[in-house]
C-alpha cells in the first residue's frame, strides 16, 4: 500500500507542477501589456513603467514563475489588475457559489442515477429498463445550459417556484441560498445523471453475470440479497471512477450554467477576467480549477485502491 | 482469386446488419438532415442571415418563416441551417486535429511500450486530461481572444488525449498477435507495421470513438459560443443563438428552443449512430453497451 500510496503522491505533485508551468507559460505569450490595458490608451509611458515594476512585470521569466507558484502556495495570488483586491480574496468569495453548486449537483446526480442504474439492470429489458436507456440516451445528448433556460422558463417564468437567476449569499440563510441553487444544480446533474445511471446499469450487468453472484444464489440468498450484498457492491468500483471524473465536469459545467442564472461564481470572474484582460484573475481560476481536477483524480485512485486490493499490487 | 467472392459476401452481411441496427439507421437519418441542411445552406437558405429586419422580430412560427424569427427578425431557420454548417464544421476539424495528432501518438507510445518515451507521451496526455475542454477554451481565448478557430483548438486539444489512450491500448494487444510477430519477423521495422497492420485493425475503434467524439464537439461548441468563446457575430451558431434568445425567453420561447433542440437532435443521432456501429464492428460489447 504504502509503494502504491508513495508513487501516486509524487505523481500529482508532478502533474501538478506541470500544469502549472502550461498555465503559466500560456499567459506569458499573451499580447498586450496589462499595466498599459490598467491605465489607459493615453496613459505616460513612464507611469506605465512604474505600475509594471510594481506589478512585478520586468522580472525575469523564471523569477516570476516562482514568486506566482510560492504565492500560490501560501494562499497568495496576487493583486487583481481590475479590482485592485487579491485574487484570493474574490476567488473565496466566488467559491462559495461555484463549490457548493457543483457538489449539490454531484449529490443529486448520484441520487438519480443510482437508483435508475440499479432498477435497470435488475430489470434488464423490461419497460423500466427500456425507458430508463431511452431517458438517459436524451439525457446526454442535452446541453445543460439550454436544459437551464427550459427550467427557468418552466420553474420561474411559468409557476413562478424559484427565481429566475440571482444569488442572495449566504447570509441570507442556507434556506434561501440553496434554493438558488436549485434549478442551477438540477440542470447541471441531469445530463451528468444519465451518464451515471448508464455507467451503473452496465457496470451492474457484468457483476450480475460473475460467479460469486450465481454462488450466492446457490447459497440460498434471494434475488434482491444477491443483489445488493455482492453485485451493487462490486459494481461500484468503475461507477466511482466517473463520478470522480464528473466532478470536474461540474464545476467546468458550473462555470458556464452560472452565466444562465447570473450566479456569482468563478465563471462569471473568469469571463469578466479575460474581457478586462486581467490575466491574474484568469490564471489562478485556470489553475484552481485544475488543481481541483488533478486532485480529484488523486483521491479516486487512492479510494480506487483501498477498495480493490488487485489495483494496488498492479501498480505498485 | 478464390476469396474475393468471399470478401464481396462479408460485405453484403456488414451492409444488411448495418441497414438491421435500428439506431445506426435512425442516427445516420437525423445526421444526414442536419449534415445536408448545412451542405445546403452553402448555396442556398430561405432567407438571408445577414439581414436585420427589426419590423418582424420575434415573431412566432408561420407559413413564412417556418420556426420563427429572432430578436434581430432573422429567419430561425435559416440560422439553424447555417449554424449546422458552424457547428459541424468545428467538431468535424477539432475530431480530425485528436485523430491527427492523437493516433500517432498512442502508437509510438505503444511500440515504446514501458520505455521512456512511452512514459512521457502517456504522462503529457494525463496533463492535458486534466484541462477541461473549457479550460483549454478559456486559456486560448485569454491570449488570441475569441473564435470560431480558437474553439476549434481548444476542442480539438481536448481530443488529442481521448485518441491517443484509445490507440495505444487497442494497439498494445494487437502486438501481441501473431500476425504482427510474423510481419517482425518478415523483418518489417516497427513504424511500418504500426502503419501497415496495427493501424488498419483499429480503424473500427476509431471511427467508434470519432462519432462520439463529434458528438461531444457540438456540445463543446455550443457551450463556447454560447458564453462568447465560440464563433463570433455575425457568423450564426447555435450557442450564441441561445445566448441571445435567453433574455427574450418569456414572450418569445421558440428563440430558445429551438436552437437547443438542434442540438439535442444533432448529438442524439451522432450517439444512436456510434452505438450502431460499435454493435456492427464489435458484437461481443453489445451485451455489456453502455
Amino acid at each position: 500500500m504504502s509503494a502504491f500510496f508513495v508513487k501516486r503522491v509524487i505523481s500529482l505533485i508532478l502533474s501538478l507542477i506541470a500544469a502549472s508551468v502550461v498555465i503559466f507559460l500560456v499567459l506569458e505569450v499573451v499580447p498586450g501589456d496589462p499595466a498599459a490595458f490598467m491605465l489607459g490608451i493615453n496613459a505616460d509611458p513612464q507611469a506605465v513603467e512604474a505600475l509594471r515594476d510594481q506589478l512585478g512585470l520586468n522580472a525575469p521569466l523564471v523569477e516570476r514563475y516562482f514568486t506566482w507558484v510560492f504565492g500560490l502556495m501560501r494562499g497568495e495570488f496576487g493583486t487583481s489588475y481590475t479590482y485592485r483586491v487579491p485574487v484570493a480574496e474574490l476567488i473565496a468569495d466566488r467559491l462559495w457559489v461555484s463549490l457548493p453548486l457543483a457538489i449539490y449537483a454531484l449529490v443529486l446526480s448520484t441520487l438519480i442515477a443510482f437508483p435508475v442504474g440499479i432498477i435497470a439492470a435488475a430489470r434488464r429489458n423490461s419497460l423500466a429498463d427500456v425507458t430508463v436507456m431511452g431517458a438517459t440516451q436524451f439525457g446526454i445528448a442535452v446541453p445543460n445550459f439550454w436544459f437551464a433556460m427550459l427550467l427557468v422558463l418552466v420553474f420561474s417564468i411559468s409557476l413562478r417556484w424559484f427565481s429566475a437567476g440571482g444569488f442572495p449569499g449566504w447570509d441570507a440563510g442556507a434556506y434561501e441560498a440553496m434554493r438558488a441553487l436549485t434549478l442551477p444544480a438540477v440542470a447541471l446533474a441531469l445530463p451528468q445523471a444519465s451518464i451515471l445511471a448508464r455507467v451503473m446499469r452496465s457496470s451492474l450487468l457484468d457483476t450480475l453475470g460473475e460467479d460469486y453472484v450465481r454462488t450466492a444464489r446457490a447459497k440460498g440468498l434471494t434475488r434482491s440479497q444477491a443483489l445488493w450484498r455482492h453485485a451493487v457492491r462490486n459494481a461500484l468500483i468503475p461507477v466511482l471512477t466517473i463520478l470522480g471524473l464528473q466532478f470536474s465536469f461540474l464545476l467546468a459545467g458550473a462555470i458556464i450554467i452560472e452565466n444562465v442564472f447570473f450566479l456569482p461564481g468563478l465563471g462569471r470572474l473568469v469571463f469578466q477576467g479575460i474581457t478586462q484582460r486581467d490575466l491574474i484573475v484568469v490564471k489562478s481560476v485556470v489553475m484552481l480549477l485544475v488543481f481541483a481536477v488533478i486532485l480529484v483524480t488523486f483521491l479516486v485512485d487512492i479510494a480506487y485502491a483501498v477498495a480493490d486490493p488487485r489495483l494496488r499490487r498492479q501498480h505498485a | 482469386m478464390s476469396d474475393a467472392p468471399v470478401v464481396l459476401e462479408r460485405r453484403d452481411n456488414l451492409w444488411r446488419a448495418a441497414l438491421g441496427s435500428r439506431s445506426l439507421v435512425i442516427g445516420l437519418a437525423i445526421t444526414l438532415v442536419f449534415v445536408v441542411a448545412a451542405l445546403v445552406s452553402l448555396a442556398w437558405t430561405p432567407y438571408d442571415v445577414t439581414k436585420l429586419a427589426i419590423a418582424i422580430k420575434l415573431r412566432p412560427p408561420s407559413p413564412e418563416h417556418w420556426f420563427g424569427t429572432d430578436i434581430f427578425g432573422r429567419d430561425i431557420l435559416a440560422m439553424i441551417m447555417v449554424g449546422a454548417r458552424t457547428s459541424i464544421a468545428v467538431a468535424v476539424i477539432a475530431v480530425g486535429i485528436g485523430i491527427v495528432l492523437g493516433v500517432p501518438l498512442g502508437l509510438a507510445a505503444a511500440t515504446l511500450r514501458g520505455t521512456l518515451g512511452d512514459e512521457v507521451i502517456m504522462r503529457g496526455n494525463d496533463l492535458i486530461f486534466a484541462f477541461p475542454a473549457l479550460l483549454i477554451a478559456i486559456l486560448i481565448t485569454a491570449v488570441f481572444g475569441p473564435g470560431a478557430v480558437n474553439a476549434i483548438i481548444a476542442i480539438g486539444i481536448f481530443n488529442i488525449p481521448v485518441f491517443a489512450r484509445l490507440a495505444r491500448g487497442a494497439a498494445l494487444s494487437l502486438w501481441t498477435r501473431e500476425f504482427v510477430m510474423s510481419a517482425r519477423v518478415a523483418g518489417k521495422g516497427r513504424a511500418r507495421i504500426s502503419i501497415e497492420h496495427i493501424l488498419p485493425n483499429i480503424t473500427n475503434l476509431l471511427i467508434v470513438q470519432g462519432t462520439i467524439q463529434f458528438s461531444l464537439g457540438i456540445l463543446a461548441e455550443a457551450a463556447l459560443s454560447y458564453v462568447g468563446l465560440g464563433a463570433q457575430p455575425p457568423i450564426p451558431s447555435w450557442g450564441r443563438m441561445l445566448s441571445e434568445a435567453q433574455t427574450m425567453i418569456s414572450i418569445a420561447p421558440h428563440t430558445a428552443i429551438i436552437p437547443g433542440l438542434a442540438i439535442v437532435l444533432t448529438v442524439l443521432g451522432l450517439n444512436l449512430m456510434g452505438d450502431g456501429l460499435r454493435d456492427l464492428f464489435d458484437p461481443r460489447l453489445r451485451r455489456s453497451r453502455l
